[in-house]
């Protein structure tokens, strides 16, 4: 069998005395959508953030096409990466869509796009504009390539956001509740590109709270309630027949 | 009127030698500025002391008795380094060949020229207060914005050069401005160590004619030329930047 394009295996975090992870498992295969729901505090955005490192575990294994990220103890700090490079190309195959945008506020739509292309991965500068251009076709802002993040809409702006993800030709598309900070009009436009990245084949990781997408997009879904994996299975399966009561008292009270 | 006119060439020299004396001072003083706020924001204790200690003294002594104590407290300090190392030397020579005479292999005396105490000077005072500038700036910048250059792969160097520093600059150009016309009206000090600048220029033509009054409000011209010139680009500068954001 092919090996995961990401696969975790037992992964703890901890904050001081607070463990926000008790242990996650989670394999993600090529074309996989897996929507990770839970209420605030049960530890679903730090899950995503330890995929790429933004936060570092503290314990357990985390392989991106079977690479192993290297990790050893540190006196003070306790676990930290082994090799900052290795985690540094890692994380440039793995492109995080942020609930706030982040968006370089100094540089243009198109400066965000190929920023990570030619300053990251060395593409050519020439060859990463001709792509960057049909990316932002794609998520309809090719128009306002020359706009600055601070002169667009928030819908327009996560827009974006996701283009500048796929400039990098990621191996997974990190998602933190990227239609939480929309007005609500807004939220259609980002959800449908979201869709059609869904349709090709993309392999994502979605943190939300929508659940017509968690339900309707994704493939697999993955409850968490305070740090651990309340739930999971095929949309179809655990909407119609939630096992736990904890998830059949969270979809009732989202809906 | 006709005074004035005898000494236009001298003191339009000394104009240009104020300007330099400014600029020269303004990139020593962005430069230390840049590394106080670093060291200011670094987790070394030891960093942090050395930085506080250096803008907490600069900031608090005026800067004419800066200008002094630096000017000839260095002179000091330099002739008695050379004093120092020269004795060492001869010392160790002797060591291994009695016979050897006392030799200078530094001079004696050495004479710091008031154009780079003055620069010197200024800059290290102006450090200080940039330090303050550009720390305040870096703290301003988005925490989501470096989040984001770590998300898709930056290392800490590009982090810095491509997010930080400009997002940075951003936030400590109107501190910049301010800084620069207070480090341009300062440089009338370096007068006072005997630099010809057009302040010194000034007061030895209302010596020797008599005409303070002339001479005193050519220069006070002149500094307002600078100061308008200077703060019209800041407004360009600051109004480029802001287009770019909200």
């Amino acid at each position: 069998m092919k090996s995961a394009t990401l696969s975790i295996k037992n992964l703890h975090k901890s904050f001081a005395d607070n463990e926000v992870l008790k242990g996650i498992d989670l394999d993600a295969h090529k074309g996989d959508v897996i929507s990770i729901l839970g209420a605030s505090g049960s530890g679903k955005s730090t899950l995503l953030r330890c995929v790429n490192l933004l936060e570092t575990p503290s314990s357990g294994e985390i392989r991106v096409n079977g690479e192993l990220i290297e990790m050893k103890q540190d006196k003070k700090r306790g676990a930290v990466p082994a090799s900052i490079k290795q985690v540094e190309r890692i994380r440039s195959r793995l492109a995080m869509v942020f609930q706030g945008f982040n968006l370089w506020s100094h540089m243009t739509v198109l400066e965000n796009v190929i920023e990570a292309p030619v300053h990251v991965l060395g593409v050519p500068k020439k060859e990463a504009i001709v792509k960057a251009e049909a990316i932002l076709q794609r998520v309809g802002l090719y128009e306002r390539k020359n706009y600055f993040p601070g002169q667009l809409s928030g819908g327009q702006q996560q827009r974006v956001a996701i283009a500048r993800a796929l400039a990098v030709e990621p191996e997974v598309m990190l998602f933190d509740e990227p239609t939480s900070a929309l007005d609500p009009e807004l939220v259609g436009e980002v959800l449908s590109v979201m869709r059609g990245l869904a349709e090709e084949g993309r392999t994502m990781l979605v943190v939300t709270h929508e659940m017509a997408f968690a339900r309707d997009v994704s493939n697999k879904v993955l409850f968490l309630h305070e740090g651990l994996v309340e739930e999971q299975g095929k949309p179809e399966v655990i909407f119609e027949n939630p096992s736990s009561e904890r998830f059949k008292q969270f979809i009732s009270s989202v809906y | 009127m006709a005074e004035l006119q005898n000494y236009q060439g001298i003191l339009l020299e000394g104009a240009w030698l104020t300007l330099q004396v400014a600029l020269l001072s303004l990139i020593l003083a962005v430069f230390l500025g840049l590394l106080g706020a670093l060291a200011k924001l670094s987790h070394s204790t030891i960093l942090k002391g050395i930085a506080t200690l250096y803008t907490t003294v600069i900031r608090g002594i005026p800067d004419l008795i800066l200008m002094l104590l630096i000017f000839f407290g260095g002179q000091m300090l330099v002739n008695d380094l050379s004093y120092s190392l020269n004795e060492w030397l001869n010392e160790l020579f002797t060591t291994y060949n009695p016979e050897h005479e006392w030799y200078s292999f530094l001079p004696d005396y050495i004479d710091i020229s008031p154009y780079f105490a003055g620069i010197i000077t200024i800059g290290f005072i102006f450090g200080a207060y940039m330090a303050e500038t550009f720390r305040g700036a870096f703290m301003s910048v988005e925490k989501g914005q470096l989040e984001a250059a770590t998300a898709y792969g930056m290392s800490k160097l590009k982090i810095f050069t491509r997010v930080m520093f400009p997002q940075m600059m951003r936030h400590a150009l109107p501190g910049i401005g301010n800084n620069w016309l207070v480090l341009l009206k300062t440089t009338a000090l370096v007068s006072i160590i005997g630099l010809q600048d057009m302040v010194k220029i000034a007061g030895d033509a209302s010596g020797s004619t008599q005409q303070p009054f002339t001479f005193y409000f050519a220069v006070a011209l002149v500094f307002l030329f600078f100061t308008t010139l200077s703060t019209a680009l800041l407004k360009w500068a600051e109004q480029k930047y802001t287009i770019k954001t909200r």
